[in-house]
């Protein structure tokens, strides 16, 4: 089980409130992604689920059962953090048994479950060395079998692959992922990145300055946001913004369009303009182009290779379905 | 600064280097060769540098003549005691202060601070009636209780630069892990700290090893530590150069050996982490 | 950024911190502060009731404080400019490449662990002894005449003990800054045309005015504590009275209390003169 709701939850340091009155509900069993620039509070309501944090006001339910003045060690919920937070003064069989210690497990018990836990994530070899002779990608499975032996309720992760490099980023996204499947305890996943939010989520829950701007499946994001914030936010490159005369054709203050829904050509189309700098990836290519009353350069997002080069001329045509329209208070227009 | 010199250069650094470490060092040098002569020998014209008969008698009278090892014991007793009691009270403050930081932290720290500063003079009659009232005057109890509350705020500093330098998310893990907050300390915070608490032992026990104004004032006989025992020797009586060098080496030897293990963390410790 | 449960944890765990240091401040100092306005004679009478100001006044207009304060000015001066001076140069050595710098530097630090009371009295007795000692002999190597150190140079002879005393100090320190300095910058200067004087002048020197700085500050107060190297050398006689000796001397020595606590009271408050330039420093310290 592992069912979570928030009720009317706020957070204030001193006399700045980072979270206002905010409810949300997090179905057992559910990958839950909490994405948004920094310093949007998605941090802070991780660690106010975790209890490592008060909530000035509101309750927190785990289960059914209301958590609000429970401390962190009695919620039955893991965390992973964004250092890891090993105790590199431990071996990692010590490291992941420490839980099962806490919990009074007898040294049998602990060393089933170390050894079971350590088989799924390949750190069988590894048990009796310490934290700091282990390579990231390493450390970051020790501090996930240490959060998996314990059984929790559900997962917190916070930020856990930004220490890593690229590569092995997605590598880990992909096993942790998988080990989702597996399981099927709920995760709460807190990241910057909306590429991770996209690919691992169930449910994303978009945050801006405490706020929840929009919560919904990785596709509703991208297909339906709710507002101008979350259309900018979803997705990669960034959706193109129009305002003033282009919008206007278009009945709304602004329009948006993704890179990808943009068509060239050296001929016609509906708008006109010259390329600035293009990028050549071979499966796509990115074009950025200047078009007349707009300040940013327009991003296109073309499948294969196209010869296009600085300083041309082009037509670019927004496929009309897949407008995004918003009003004056950035809101969607349906 | 690692550059490139010419051998030459090293070499003249060398030789200005070690005269220079010598000439500091001299001092002891000589009180421990003084310590292997014969009083005659000790006050020999000219000076006998490596070439006299070594003897260990000296060492023997200072021990047999003025009960050396009490006074030891009393040092050991007194430095040791105070030092652990300091750091057992200020593990907790330290830990709070270090990982629990509130608006008031930074001033209860400089706080602290500045009760180290007072002048011991200025309070000297006071504690000394207040000792005479408690029957504390001459006891080693006494003497370790003010040892412990003068350098209470250095070990409480050096705590909490070093536990500074542990991040907060490894004693968050802890707790997510169902660590109490006795098992947070004892299980975590404490064995990863295990080389600042050391350094920080062994600074407190060589400062207080060498507090010479408390243990001379609070002392006569029974709980007088070390720094006592030199001092009685300060009325001569006699040929007594190689006796009073005898009793400085021991008094000495223990503290200049911690010493040079300490030497790193000296920095950090007298300087309330402002020099690193 | 912690739960309501660990903050009072943690007032509850910096309790026995607090509480007993405000004790070991609070009540020695009220104690000296109540003496102070007494008439207070425990060997000749006890308490002979209040006197106001009176203590503070006659501290200040007894002929031996003004003598006191010269004393203690020189010495603790002096000690400063010596260490300082030396710290600096020796620190700039100990940093160039050279064999067995670990030794010289276990040499160099050595006189900071000798007790206080040890180095007095070899000084005293085995270098500074006008018919036994080591410079004696020296001297009269030379065909001079010995010196009386204590007697004929007793604040000199003061500061040089002291000095050797606290040069490991201030060397250990500068040393430790020095190290810090990033060697890219003076490789720039260098490669800017800056001759070594110029380095020392224009780089080094102002990388040490913090250090430089703290060492005077802590120094400063130990030196006005200076304690242990005047009771076994002069006792205070030959004009080596400093401040604290004297006071000391009018509370243990001649019994006079309230004489002495109002001259513990000046002492606090020089201290604290000091003391609040160094709390400036530790505390952007702690900011950064």
């Amino acid at each position: 089980m592992g069912q979570i709701t928030l009720n009317q939850i706020t957070k204030s340091f001193g006399d700045v409130q980072v979270i206002p009155p905010l409810d949300l509900r997090i179905d057992d069993g559910e990958f839950v992604v909490f994405v948004g620039p920094s310093g949007c509070g998605k941090s802070t309501l991780l660690r106010l689920i975790a209890g490592l944090e008060d909530v000035t006001s509101g309750d927190i339910t785990i289960d059914g059962r209301n958590a609000t003045e429970v401390p962190p060690a009695k919620r039955g919920l893991a965390m992973v953090f964004q250092s890891y937070a090993l105790y590199p003064h431990m071996s990692v069989r010590k490291n992941i048994a420490f839980p099962l210690r806490m919990a009074g497990l007898d040294k049998e018990a602990q060393n089933a479950k170390v050894d079971a836990a350590a088989k799924v994530l390949n750190l069988t070899d590894y048990l009796d060395r310490r934290p700091g002779q282990l390579s990231g990608g390493q450390r970051q499975r020790v501090a996930i079998g240490r959060a998996i032996v314990r059984e929790p309720a559900a997962f917190l992760f916070d930020e856990p692959l930004s220490n890593l490099d690229a590569a092995l980023r997605v590598n880990m996204r992909l096993e942790i992922s998988e080990l989702h499947q597996t399981l099927k305890t709920t995760m709460i996943y807190v990241t910057h990145d909306q590429v991770e939010a996209m690919t691992m989520a169930d449910k994303i829950v978009v945050l801006q300055a405490g706020l929840i701007e929009q919560v919904g499946s990785p596709l509703d994001l991208y297909h339906t946001p709710r507002n101008k914030f979350v259309a900018g936010f979803i997705g990669s490159p960034k959706m193109n913004f129009l305002t003033g005369q282009y919008a206007a054709g278009y009945d709304a203050t602004t329009i948006g369009v993704r890179p990808e829904h943009i068509s060239v050509s050296s001929s016609e189309g509906t708008w006109s303009g010259r390329v600035g700098v293009s990028e050549h990836l071979g499966s796509d290519t990115f074009l950025y182009v200047d078009i007349d009353g707009v300040d940013e350069p327009i991003t296109v997002r073309s499948t294969g290779e196209i010869g296009v080069r600085h300083g041309d001329n082009v037509y670019l045509t927004p496929d009309a379905s897949k407008i995004h329209r918003f009003d004056k208070q950035d809101l969607r227009i349906p | 600064m690692a550059r490139a010199v010419t051998n030459r250069r090293k070499a003249l650094n060398t030789l200005v280097a070690w005269s220079v470490g010598l000439l500091i060092f001299f001092p002891i040098l000589w009180t421990i060769l003084t310590s292997f002569k014969t009083e005659a020998q000790a006050i020999n014209d000219p000076p006998l540098f490596l070439f006299f008969d070594w003897t260990l008698e000296n060492y023997a009278v200072v021990q047999e003549r003025s009960d050396y090892m009490r006074f030891l014991w009393n040092s050991v007793i007194i430095a040791g005691g105070s030092t652990v009691i300091g750091i057992i009270i200020a593990v907790p403050a330290a830990w709070s202060m270090a990982f629990v930081p509130s608006k008031r932290t930074k001033d209860i720290l400089l706080w602290m601070l500045s009760t180290k500063m007072l002048p011991a003079v200025g309070v000297l009659y006071p504690i000394y009636l207040l000792f005479i009232e408690l029957g504390l005057l001459d006891t080693r109890i006494g003497l370790t209780i003010v040892l412990m509350l003068i350098n209470l705020p250095i070990i409480v500093w050096m705590l909490y630069t070093y536990f500074k330098e542990i991040p907060g998310e490894i004693l968050e893990a802890a707790r997510m892990d169902g660590a109490a907050l006795k098992e947070e300390i004892l299980y975590i915070l404490t064995p990863m700290a295990v080389p600042g608490i050391a350094s920080t032992l062994l600074l407190n026990i060589i400062l207080a090893w060498n507090e010479a104004f408390w243990t001379l004032n609070l002392t006569a006989a029974k709980a007088a530590p070390l720094t006592a025992f030199i001092a009685s020797y300060s009325s001569p009586e006699g040929l007594f150069y190689a006796k009073l060098s005898a009793a400085s080496t021991m008094a000495i030897a223990p503290i200049l050996i911690l010493g040079w293990f300490s030497q790193k963390q000296l920095v950090r410790g007298l300087t309330f982490g402002a020099v690193k | 950024m912690a739960t309501q449960h660990s903050r009072s944890a943690a007032r509850i765990m910096m309790a026995p911190a607090v509480v007993l240091l405000l004790g070991w401040m609070l009540i020695p100092l009220t104690m000296t502060l109540y003496f102070s306005f007494k008439k207070f004679l425990p060997l000749r009478g006890g308490d002979l009731g209040w006197v106001g100001f009176d203590n503070y006044v006659r501290f200040v207009s007894s002929s031996a404080f003004w003598p006191s304060v010269q004393t203690t000015l020189i010495i603790v001066g002096g000690v400063l400019v010596i260490t300082v001076m030396l710290g600096v140069l020796l620190a700039i050595l100990l940093d160039q490449p050279l064999w067995g710098q670990g030794i010289v530097r276990i040499l160099v630090i050595a006189p900071f662990f000798v007790m206080p009371t040890v180095s007095a009295l070899v000084w005293k007795n085995m270098f500074m002894d006008p018919v036994n000692g080591l410079f004696a002999h020296l001297w009269k190597f030379f065909g001079a005449q010995p010196v009386e150190w204590l007697s004929d140079a007793p604040l000199f002879s003061i500061i040089l003990i002291v000095s050797w005393q606290w040069l490991p100090f201030a060397t250990l320190i500068l040393l430790t800054a020095i190290q810090s300095l990033d060697s890219e910058q003076l490789e720039a200067s260098e490669m800017d045309g800056a001759p070594p004087l110029a380095r020392f002048g224009f780089i080094i020197l102002p990388h040490l005015s913090r250090a430089i700085t703290i060492v005077v500050l802590i120094q400063t107060i130990f030196l006005l504590a200076v304690f242990a190297e005047i009771f076994v050398t002069t006792q205070g006689s030959f004009g080596t009275r400093t401040l604290t000796y004297l006071i000391f001397q009018r509370v243990l020595e001649s019994q006079n209390v309230g004489l002495g606590s109002a001259g513990g009271v000046y002492a606090i408050i020089l201290a604290n003169i000091v003391a609040i330039f160094l709390m400036r420093i530790v505390g952007k310290n702690l900011d950064s």
